[in-house]
């Protein structure tokens, strides 16, 4: 191994807005998210996928960030923690976390919401069955899952009364 | 004391201050934060278990282009014989030192040996890897029994056990506490039951790796940036390891993602600082998780024997408890507490216990949430259903029958005042999940636990501004939601809106001293503070109301948030617009030590099913029901009972740490050292009964660590009753369990 200066220049869209920025050939995108973006909301607690702290969505797929390098985001749509609330208003699954009090640390808790908004995107009624599976990549230390499962459980219905005309 | 009864806001259920920067990715954490100009740390580590260091060559690394420092074990202080005081006891130099880089010895796999930095991440770990460390390798031990078997390697040949310089062991403590007569007692027995069970070295497993930014500036002023459970224990350590001064450090606690006990030391911070000395630039490091596993303190795995008699009518006479535990490398004590506190929830006139613990070339053990409790309670509480099984006497019965009480004591001879482990019992007892059938193929475990809680130093200042807002500050990180406890205590006694309460966590130099966030303290003893420092705005406001009108100020009383007598009313808002001219800015502090510890206890029930094909346990409904004294935020009480309860089900059925016999970790990493994840667990379900403390003003007990004391007995007793075999090793993992149902002992 030996140490890269070469950085490629890397095109996307995050969050809405055409970012470009410089990545190592090696460099994984939760580094480059973090290092090189400054966008620090995506967390890193293993760096080999088992967490998902640094969950974010790759072209509306859901992805460890630390397993997608860098330079892989060429040209894609990225959505991270920070490009989960609205204009200043929190989705749904970020108000109903807060109101159960679905977080203690909140180390996990970036990737706790990127996941879940993934969830009730494809699944706007999920059982809490289907919520725990879905959300079983997403390791948090402190809650048991208790107060989450119920957030994301209420999160839908919230969403599910929005659309109802 | 008065204990205060009826509440305005405390008890209620609001989205905490900091809630929105959690969840929206703002809040910062350890690496989330960096420096001006700053370069990186890295830290080489030993690729042996066990093996004196003959000669470190940094020269080829110091050479490299862009490495601007690099150090070893002996830039940090000779530890000496230099004993620290600590938030939760106190700790030797020689047990703090070499965790942190090793002393001529490595003592356990991936203990660091060096350190260096340089101008990019990438190139320090290439200058790590440049430096040449001659080792003369020795034979390791890593297993309780074979480090005390005859001629076992010796970890530390200058350590006699007692003090008593005769052959070295690797005994580290031994200590033991009796009251009464156990052995007559003994004999008074109608039934008597002994058993040994054993549970593995475990990880506290937070998921934010430790992480923290130093600057050295030019006048030797050291910023300290860390997640950390106590920034002033971190900033003490420093000093202690490094050689600077104390008042030169300043740290900066980051929010905190997770600890559990686990962050209540320093492992990279005095590196960090020293690198950043040498190099004269801000110096960032941030663990790597497999060295977070191999190289930071876990629990201790330990073996307890417990001996239990009790007469036919269900009266305990006499315990017997001997506890073997896991230190590590180094001495974290870890057999105290057991030995004094193993018969806690029991009045029991006749007992003994015995604790010891052992090196092992692994690292140093360090305090995970009851630390040590989980172990021994785990063999005393199944001792205890199988006796009451034996008696034909629902466990519950048997321990309401046997439940400590006011005017009761333990063996730290420490005498119970009011206390709620018999209301806990009556709970479960009564509660809808105990009352409900077992489900077929399914067991049920009941079990108790106890926590002693700390009290220890806290501190709080209130800054009033001129529009009637406060600034809440401590000195306690916020890993659970305490900014949201103490903004609701300072509403409480001062009667303002909450949101116009704005708790913060502040540095070192900024807030009197606060011991760490652990030992269920924080809203205990830290709320303390707050409550006191709102009393003492309280005073000030009336005493320049009482000035304004001309009265004495005993004709002042305050309520709703404001003063009032029979000239009038003076709100909060108006005294705080004029304080320039009523006597100046209103900012008030308090520090104190909190000797309003008291005692917590819990019962937890549990139900689970094993599949006898595959020996996979599903844990199927779960209650956890514990005396918090009064949850200021009930939602965050409930989170910690569960949170614990959910970490003492990982502990009973799958983790472990694995070594191999060279000591080194198989399993350092989320994907083979598993923790719970979602789709392992039900909805946990909670009960808070609430039995004031008297001796704290709100009566809150401290919560955060009980709840992970009852859940191995819990679980193993349902695995017992569905799968109907007794395994006396944990985790319960499905080998373990196949191999009981199958009858094959050597797996068992």
């Amino acid at each position: 191994m030996s140490v890269s200066m070469n950085k490629l220049p890397v095109r996307t869209t995050i969050n809405g807005e055409p970012r470009i920025f410089l990545a190592a050939p090696g460099q994984v995108l939760a580094d480059a998210l973090r290092d090189e973006l400054q966008l620090t909301g995506t967390k890193i607690g293993c760096n080999t996928g088992d967490c998902g702290a640094c969950s974010i969505l790759l072209n509306e797929r859901l992805v460890c960030s630390c397993l997608v390098l860098a330079v892989e985001a060429e040209g894609q749509s990225l959505q991270t923690v920070e490009g989960i609330a609205e204009d200043g208003v929190l989705h749904p699954i970020q108000q109903k976390l807060l109101e159960h009090g679905g977080l203690q640390c909140g180390v996990c808790t970036p990737g706790v919401v990127v996941a879940a908004k993934a969830l009730l995107d494809a699944n706007p009624d999920p059982t809490e069955e289907e919520a725990r599976y879905w959300l079983a990549g997403n390791l948090c230390r402190c809650t048991g899952y208790d107060k989450i499962i119920r957030a994301v459980l209420d999160a839908a219905a919230t969403m599910r009364e929005g659309d109802t005309p | 004391m008065t204990v205060q009864q009826e509440f305005r806001v405390v008890g209620s259920r609001p989205v905490r201050p900091d809630g929105v920067d959690k969840v929206t990715g703002r809040a910062l954490y350890g690496a989330d934060f960096n420096m001006q100009d700053q370069i990186y740390g890295h830290i080489l580590r030993s690729p042996h278990a066990h093996a004196r260091i003959k000669n470190i060559d940094c020269s080829r690394a110091r050479a490299m282009e862009g490495v601007l420092a690099v150090m070893t074990g002996e830039d940090l202080q000779e530890p000496g014989s230099r004993v620290l005081g600590s938030g939760e006891g106190a700790i030797a130099l020689r047990d703090l030192t070499p965790m942190v880089m090793a002393q001529g010895k490595v003592l356990f796999h991936s203990q660091p040996v060096a350190a260096v930095a340089a101008t990019s991440p990438e190139l320090a770990a290439l200058a790590a890897e440049a430096i040449e460390v001659t080792f003369d390798v020795l034979p390791v031990v890593t297993e309780l029994h074979a480090a005390l078997a005859e001629g076992a390697p010796i970890l530390h040949e200058d350590r006699f056990p007692d003090g008593q310089p005769k052959e070295p062991t690797n005994l580290a403590t031994h200590i033991s506490a009796q009251v009464g007569e156990p052995d007559a007692a003994f004999a008074e027995a109608d039934v008597i039951v002994e058993r040994t069970y054993s549970v593995p070295m475990c990880h506290q497993g937070y998921i934010e790796p430790h992480a923290c930014v130093a600057r050295v500036d030019g006048t030797g002023q050291v910023d300290l940036w860390c997640s950390t459970q106590g920034h002033f224990t971190v900033r003490g350590y420093t000093a202690a390891l490094t050689g600077l001064d104390e008042g030169n450090i300043r740290v900066t606690p980051s929010e905190i993602g997770g600890g559990f006990g686990g962050k209540t030391t320093v492992y990279l911070e005095p590196i960090a600082v020293i690198l950043a000395g040498k190099s004269g630039r801000p110096v960032k490091m941030v663990m790597d998780r497999g060295d977070v596993f191999r190289a930071t303190g876990p629990a201790p795995g330990a073996e307890t024997r417990v001996k239990l008699g009790a007469t036919r009518d269900g009266r305990l006479v006499a315990a017997d408890v001997e506890c073997l535990m896991d230190s590590g490398a180094y001495n974290g004590n870890p057999a105290g507490f057991p030995a004094f506190l193993a018969t806690a929830c029991y009045k029991l006139s006749h007992a003994r216990s015995v604790g010891r613990s052992v090196y092992t070339n692994k690292p140093k053990i360090h305090a995970y949430r009851a630390p040590s409790m989980p172990q021994v309670t785990l063999a005393f509480e199944l001792v205890v259903n199988e006796l009451a099984a034996e008696l034909n006497m629902d466990p519950i019965d048997f321990r309401l029958l046997n439940a400590v009480e006011e005017g009761d004591s333990n063996m730290l001879a420490a005498r119970y005042k009011r206390i709620g482990l018999r209301e806990c019992l009556e709970a479960a007892r009564t509660h809808a999940h105990y009352r409900s059938p077992v489900a077929e193929n399914g067991g049920r475990g009941v079990a108790m636990g106890y926590w002693i809680n700390a009290g220890l130093q806290s501190s709080a200042t209130l800054n009033v501004s001129a529009d009637g807002h406060v600034a809440v500050l401590t000195g306690s990180p916020d890993i659970g939601g305490s900014r949201a406890s103490m903004a609701l205590m300072a509403a409480e006694v001062l009667g303002i809106p909450l949101d116009h309460i704005h708790p913060q966590v502040v540095a070192t130099d900024a807030i009197g001293h606060c011991d760490v966030t652990g030992g269920s303290r924080t809203t205990l003893a830290t709320g303390q503070a707050v409550i006191q420092a709102a009393e003492q705005l309280v005073a000030e406001m009336c005493r320049r109301a009482a000035g304004e009108w001309d009265v004495g100020v005993e004709a002042v009383t305050w309520s709703e948030g404001a003063a009032h007598s029979d000239q009038g009313c003076l709100t909060f808002e108006a005294l705080a617009a004029r304080a320039g001219s009523m006597g100046g800015p209103l900012t008030v502090s308090s520090s104190l030590t909190a000797s309003s510890a008291a005692p917590a206890f819990a019962v937890h029930i549990c139900d689970a099913t094993v599949d006898k094909e595959t020996g996979r346990t599903t844990i199927t409904r779960y209650t956890a029901i514990q005396d918090a004294g009064k949850a200021i935020h009930p939602d965050y009480v409930e989170g910690q009972m569960q949170g614990g309860v959910v970490q003492g089900i990982g502990w009973a059925l799958n983790e472990e740490y694995l070594y191999d016999d060279q000591g080194a970790l198989q399993n350092p990493g989320f994907l083979d050292y598993r923790i719970p994840v979602a789709s392992d667990l039900p909805l946990i379900d909670t009960v808070i009964i609430e039995v004031p403390n008297p001796l704290h003003p709100f009566g809150v007990r401290g919560v955060g660590e009980v709840p992970i004391v009852p859940p191995m007995p819990a679980v193993a007793e349902a695995v017992f009753h569905s799968a109907g075999v007794r395994v006396a090793r944990l985790p319960l993992n499905p080998p373990r369990m196949v191999a009981a149902l199958t009858g094959d002992d050597d797996l068992v």
